[in-house]
């Protein structure tokens, strides 16, 4: 029997291995891909297909919510020989990459696969995102004011 | 009589391969990619994305090549464009607390959590061209400094704590926030469908009406309380999985105008606000946006409405380039119909006050002898 902490924990993993997924670069992600050498075997249920989704601000920054536009996003889902359903949104319009993160979303879910996925193409893509955003980061700290007082010779 | 006619096919496929010609100019001259435009003319793909209420930066692009850089062409094209698709659904509101923040200043605090991150700005420029520019030469990478990954709070969330600024806005918990791309205007209108307007409106229109209030129609005293560009995560929730969904990041200006106000009937004393929520590095429109909206937040203040940025349905119903462009623009189409119609009709009424006049004339002696009779 497995534990309802268990069960949010796997929720948990496959949330963020989803989100590395959407967030990736299409080349990038397909080049993992093809260097992993995983089964590529897969049904496609829907998709992969482009629509939009209508995004969501808050006034004030916190308060009640208002949509403020919209943005395309592309949706696949897949399904393994063996059954596993695996599901990707991403947005944009990149096809070919929601397919895949679709494939690796369902390979995902079969242990003889997590490992590899997580060490030939998860952690790739998450150390070359927050690579980029921590020199993202330093580059706007140059940036930042550092006040000084003049000396006014007053007293 | 005017009888209907066709034609113009041929004349109307002959101008648009000129149109294509044109814009592609002269043949020696390498083509723009969507590339180079989404890279180099990124605050005008921005814009059109703000514009055209539809986050897809090469899309975008494309639509400002096709557009030859018409603008409002460009933007009314995206919004052509999102008409076709499906509407998956609406995400999560996005935290801009969260940001990745590419720029945030205050013009309120000096000294605030995270500190002023001037980012790519056109601030502090001389405004001067730079003729290097029209060179090919690649400029110096940008500078890097190490330093601590800060907390960077809404200065809002600051001065909140006082208890002298109102608080983020609030509708009623029950309710759906509004879709102005599903329902027809109606006035008075909500702020939320208000915000999802101005969001989309021009730039143009909403910095004029901004300008006006800063000029004394509709005076509110304004501080640029924060302006923050970055990157925000997009989450959403779907039926087939029960946690929400990253999607991705997109980017955003956020603008809190922090404005005095010095009470009404039914409000006491304090700083009021006004919000701006745009695609991109937009940090005009942002401005603008937040101006007019705090403007239009009147009757709410129990304010007096005496000057068009408070207007509601003026401001809602005018901010639309798109609905702006259409209607001014149509009448450039044909009318021959109309007009025809038009001119038998101003033949008819100058005759008769010909007629009139003449009897006018006849009749303007009898008219002095009677009045010299009272």
């Amino acid at each position: 029997m497995v534990s309802r902490q268990e069960r949010q924990a796997v929720a948990e993993r496959r949330r963020e291995a989803m989100a590395v997924l959407a967030a990736a670069p299409g080349e990038d992600l397909l080049d993992l891909w093809r260097d992993a050498k995983l089964p590529d075997g897969a049904a496609t249920l829907r998709g992969p297909e482009t629509g939009l989704v209508a995004l969501r601000g808050r006034m004030g920054g916190g308060g009640a919510a208002f949509n403020f536009g919209e943005a395309t996003v592309t949706r696949a889902t897949v399904k393994l020989p063996t059954g596993e359903v695996g599901h990707a949104y991403a947005l944009g319009r990149e096809k070919t990459k929601v397919r895949i993160a679709a494939i690796i979303d369902a390979l995902r879910q079969r242990p003889e696969f997590e490992a590899a996925i997580e060490e030939k193409i998860l952690a790739p893509l998450r150390d070359r995102r927050s690579a980029a955003d921590a020199a993202r980061r330093a580059e706007i700290a140059a940036t930042r004011v550092d006040f000084f007082t003049m000396v006014r010779g007053e007293d | 009589m005017y009888v209907a006619v066709k034609g113009g096919e041929a004349a109307i496929r002959n101008a648009h391969q000129l149109l294509a010609d044109r814009r592609r100019g002269d043949r020696s001259v390498p083509s723009l990619t969507l590339e180079q435009i989404a890279g180099q003319l990124s605050l005008a793909v921005d814009r059109v994305m703000a514009e055209g209420s539809l986050y897809d930066t090469g899309l975008a692009a494309l639509a400002v090549k096709q557009a030859r850089g018409d603008m409002i062409e460009a933007i009314f094209l995206l919004r052509a464009y999102r008409t076709t698709l499906p509407r998956f659904g609406y995400t999560r509101p996005i935290d801009t607390a969260a940001m990745l923040v590419e720029r945030r200043i205050s013009a309120t605090y000096k000294d605030l959590p995270g500190g002023q991150l001037l980012g790519p700005t056109f601030d502090y420029t001389h405004r001067l061209l730079d003729p290097e520019l029209a060179g090919d030469e690649d400029p110096a990478g940008p500078q890097s400094r190490a330093g601590a990954d800060e907390a960077m709070p809404r200065v809002s969330d600051i001065l909140a704590r006082e208890g002298l600024i109102e608080e983020d806005g609030s509708l009623p918990e029950d309710r759906e926030p509004g879709d102005i791309t599903r329902e027809p205007p109606e006035f008075p209108m909500q702020r939320d469908l208000r915000l999802q307007a101005l969001s989309r409106g021009d730039e143009g229109f909403l910095l004029a009406l901004g300008y006006s209030t800063q000029r004394g129609y509709a005076r509110n005293h304004p501080f640029a309380g924060e302006i923050r560009i970055g990157e925000v995560e997009v989450e959403i929730d779907v039926p087939e999985l029960d946690f929400p969904l990253t999607l991705g990041r997109i980017r955003v200006t956020e603008c809190q105008m922090v404005n005095q106000f010095k009470g009404s009937m039914k409000v006491p004393p304090q700083f009021t606000r006004g919000y701006g929520l745009v695609f991109g590095q937009s940090e005009r429109k942002a401005m603008a946006m937040a101006l007019c909206d705090r403007a239009l937040r009147a009757t709410e203040l129990g304010e007096d409405i005496t000057a068009p940025a408070q207007d509601e349905e003026f401001v809602i119903s005018h901010c639309d380039n798109v609905q702006a462009t259409g209607f001014v623009e149509h009448l450039k189409l044909p009318h021959y119909v109309d007009f025809q119609a038009e001119l038998g009709l101003v033949r008819q009424m100058r005759r008769e006050y010909e007629e009139r006049q003449a009897g006018d004339e006849t009749g303007a002696k009898t008219g002095e002898r009677q009045e010299a009779a009272e």
